[in-house]
């Protein structure tokens, strides 16, 4: 009964959305103030109704209701609450209505702080984020329904994943999708702009804080998933450049040129066509990075032909979306016009030579995530691209963008003189060189590459401090820019000192064994069998000390899921603030002893410690007072074209 | 005027950068077949991949070997350290390495997807073409 009235919330939803996508478009259109006052009302109603379908497919996790096939096929009776609830989300379909459901949040976000915006503009962004939901609301009922039963219902069901099993995987998709599905608000901002033909810098302030809090969460979704790959596949890497990854990792790359693009535009009226496309792109790689992940596409590009009505559907829909919004710009951007002149030393150009960079890291990525896709569905054979390409590409890439970031915030707008910013940057120079030629040396080893990353840091950190210092009463926004900054800095002392100095060693131990790793010796003591709820394991007590001194004891696990028969490596991880300790245990041998792989990874929480902080400058800079401000007249005028 | 020409020459160096990397570090993937025709280069990184042949897997410390088949032909591969979760015999597996002159493949990572029933894409692909030679090698 529970999942039926599900199914008729989302039918409902289906109804609401093709009233908010014509509606209010059409009202816009020829000013139908009736039409335009829809927007809200259904925007918020649509909300509810997903939200509804939503709580019905958890009640059916929750009691365990194995007549709907989706439950059956990704929960089971033994698996504990919290994961049943995260179940919900664990396969294609439900992802599909957790997807929707962040529409829904966002929508209504929009209807209630839009109120300092002219109704046109509301409806119009109301109604393009319907076209949206649309698509999706039909995607979901005709290709990939989460409540169709299967009779008879199953015993038992088949079992989460027990990968997803996880704290971080609870929470690290509703992030992700926050940040992905923020950018259908920027998106629907960019078409509402071509829909009206009006871009000024009013319209770059109402975009910005969204754009800003979706960057936000897509930040900390990425962290999450990182973190996650990180302590639960038991090998201690953080970054694999693998397809998926590079899919959430490509809308955060135009997602950030898209917040520098709309600064311009904000302040100067500058790079309008711009900032647009980069918002149309910034959601289309978004919906990429969905559909890639969870239809199948990326395991197997025959997922196609498995099921052809969702690639299909999935190509119609990019296509109307993506395809129609670009239509639009090509026809519209002539009205909206360049924007304002700049001297190529100014604050425009540096953040121009910015977007430019992580257009093309981002297009880096894309070429080498989809050309191996592409070569496989042309049949002209298989390859693949690993990491060397990636990192290959992205230093170069990244360096000068790093260095950019120390001169942009103290460059003038318009126009700036070199032997200006000389002066005003001659310290923070000297402190970061000095430190990347000596820092290196206090870890023993001196290598260049190193060194320069860390000047970077430095060099990054320095140059916010002097920025701060030449505006101690900044807004927020300027605060929250200073604070993301240093959030990167972090992040790549993080990158730097781990991929330098991390060491690791794979060996057969008994117990009783030692090894010494970095300075640290570790102990086998015993491997004992635990039981879990659903779960089966061997874990070994491993004894950690430096230098005679008891440090920590670990406990790496080797599991076994029964219902899936799936072995699990669960490595034991001692974190740190200068190194975490991380011990995997391998396969047993035939007379007791184990195969252990331990390592040392110097810096490594600064990675994602790095990401918090800018994902807390985004929470600033998008908290700014002026974004929240209702504007007594309309200060865009002044700069429109 | 200016910025715009070093913005298209930045453009134009980046995009040689990125074209040229990618040249450099694409990985081919062959069959056990193909390289048994000696068709895989030498002294470059690529991927294999096939079925683990049941009760080839020899471990010495640290040091596993085992088989890897696409039915029609066979290939040894050596490989240091823990092998992923769901490698077992029996099953499909993809590994990227260097061929050694011994002719034995030294794998540098092995790559088994995590789900008990998947089956990577390019060891069935592997699978199908050592099906179908053996079909043609048979027919006459």
């Amino acid at each position: 009964m529970i999942p039926e009235l599900g199914q008729i919330a989302l039918a409902l939803a289906l109804a609401v959305a093709i009233i908010q996508a014509v509606l209010p478009l059409a009202g816009a259109a020829n000013g139908n103030r009736a039409w335009i006052a829809v927007a809200r009302p259904a925007a918020q109603t649509q909300a509810l109704l997903v939200a509804f379908a939503f709580g019905c497919l958890t009640y059916a996790f929750v009691n365990n209701d194995f007549s709907v096939a989706y439950v059956a096929d990704h929960s089971n009776s033994a698996l504990p609450l919290h994961y049943r609830v995260s179940g919900v989300w664990g396969g294609h379909e439900g992802s599909l209505l957790l997807w929707t459901l962040m529409l829904g949040v966002w929508m209504t976000a929009v209807s209630w702080f839009s109120g300092h915006l002219p109704e046109e503009m509301t409806a119009r962004v109301l109604g393009v984020m319907g076209i949206v939901s649309l698509g999706f609301l039909a995607f979901m009922l005709f290709t990939s329904n989460p409540f169709d039963r299967q009779f008879p219902p199953a015993i038992d069901g088949r079992d989460l994943n027990p990968l997803l099993q996880d704290p971080g995987m609870v929470i690290h998709p509703p992030m992700l999708y926050m940040g992905y599905v923020g950018f259908s608000v920027a998106f629907a901002f960019a078409v509402a702009a071509l829909l009206s033909g009006k871009l000024d810098a009013a319209w770059a302030r109402w975009s910005r804080p969204w754009t800003t809090v979706a960057w936000m969460f897509l930040t900390l979704g990425i962290a999450l998933g990182s973190g996650w790959a990180y302590y639960e596949l038991g090998w201690g890497g953080w970054w694999f450049w693998d397809p998926v990854e590079n899919a959430s990792f490509m809308p955060w790359l135009i997602g950030t040129a898209l917040i520098h693009s709309l600064a311009v535009t904000e302040k100067r009226g500058g790079f309008r066509s711009w900032t647009v496309l980069l918002a149309i792109i910034a959601f289309g790689l978004s919906l990429l990075g969905t559909f890639l992940v969870r239809s199948g596409v990326l395991t197997s590009v025959h997922a196609f032909a498995v099921d052809p009505k969702r690639g299909i559907f999935i190509l119609g829909l990019f296509t109307v979306l993506i395809g129609g919004a670009l239509a639009l710009y090509a026809w519209r951007t002539s009205r909206i016009g360049l924007g304002g002149e700049f001297a190529p030393v100014s604050r425009e150009s540096f953040l121009l030579a910015n977007n430019v960079l992580l257009v093309a890291a981002a297009g880096a990525v894309f070429l080498g995530t989809l050309y191996p896709l592409l070569i496989d569905a042309l049949g002209a054979g298989k390859i693949s691209v690993g990491p060397p390409y990636f990192e290959s590409v992205f230093v170069p890439l990244m360096a000068p963008a790093l260095f950019l970031m120390g001169v942009g915030p103290l460059a003038r707008w318009k126009h700036t003189t070199i032997p200006e910013l000389a002066v005003l940057l001659r310290w923070a120079l000297a402190v970061s060189l000095a430190v990347g030629l000596l820092l290196p040396l206090a870890f023993g080893q001196w290598h260049a590459l190193t060194g320069f990353a860390l000047a970077l840091a430095v060099w990054i950190v320095a140059t916010a401090l002097i920025s701060l210092k030449k505006r101690p009463r900044g807004s927020r926004a300027h605060l929250g820019m200073v604070t993301a900054h240093i959030g990167v800095a972090v992040f790549v002392v993080g990158v730097t000192l781990v991929k330098t100095y991390e060491s690791d060693k794979d060996l057969k131990m008994k117990p009783g064994d030692t090894v010494s790793l970095a300075g640290y010796l570790f102990r086998l003591d015993q491997v004992t069998n635990v039981k879990g709820p659903n779960y089966v394991a061997a874990r070994a007590k491993v004894l950690v000390t430096r230098n005679g001194e008891a440090i920590t004891v670990m406990y790496p696990e080797k599991r076994l899921y029964v219902v899936q028969n799936m072995p699990m490596t669960e490595a034991a991880i001692d974190p740190g603030p200068t190194r975490d300790l991380y011990v995997s245990l391998g396969d047993p041998f035939d007379d007791g002893s184990w195969l252990v792989k331990v390592q040392h990874k110097p810096f490594i929480d600064w990675i994602w410690v790095g990401c918090l902080i800018m994902a807390l400058g985004g929470l600033l800079a998008a908290s700014d007072r002026r974004y929240r401000v209702v504007l007594p007249r309309r200060r865009g005028a002044e700069v429109t074209a | 005027m200016a910025w715009i020409a070093l913005g298209v020459v930045a453009l134009g160096v980046a995009t040689t950068l990125v074209l040229m990397a990618f040249n450099q570090n694409l990985v081919f993937f062959f069959t056990p077949s193909q390289v048994a025709a000696n068709q895989a280069p030498v002294g470059r990184t690529f991927r294999i991949g096939g079925m683990v042949v049941p009760g080839s897997v020899k471990r010495e410390g640290v040091e596993v070997r085992f088989v890897v088949t696409d039915t029609a032909k066979s290939m040894p591969v050596v490989f240091r350290g823990q092998l992923p979760d769901l490698f077992r015999e029996g099953k499909g597996v993809v590994a990227q390495g260097q061929l050694g002159a011994d002719g034995v493949f030294a794998a540098r990572e092995v790559l088994a997807k995590h789900d008990e029933n998947y089956m990577p894409p390019e060891a069935a692909h592997a699978l199908e073409q050592g099906a179908k030679a053996q079909k043609t090698i048979k027919a006459p």
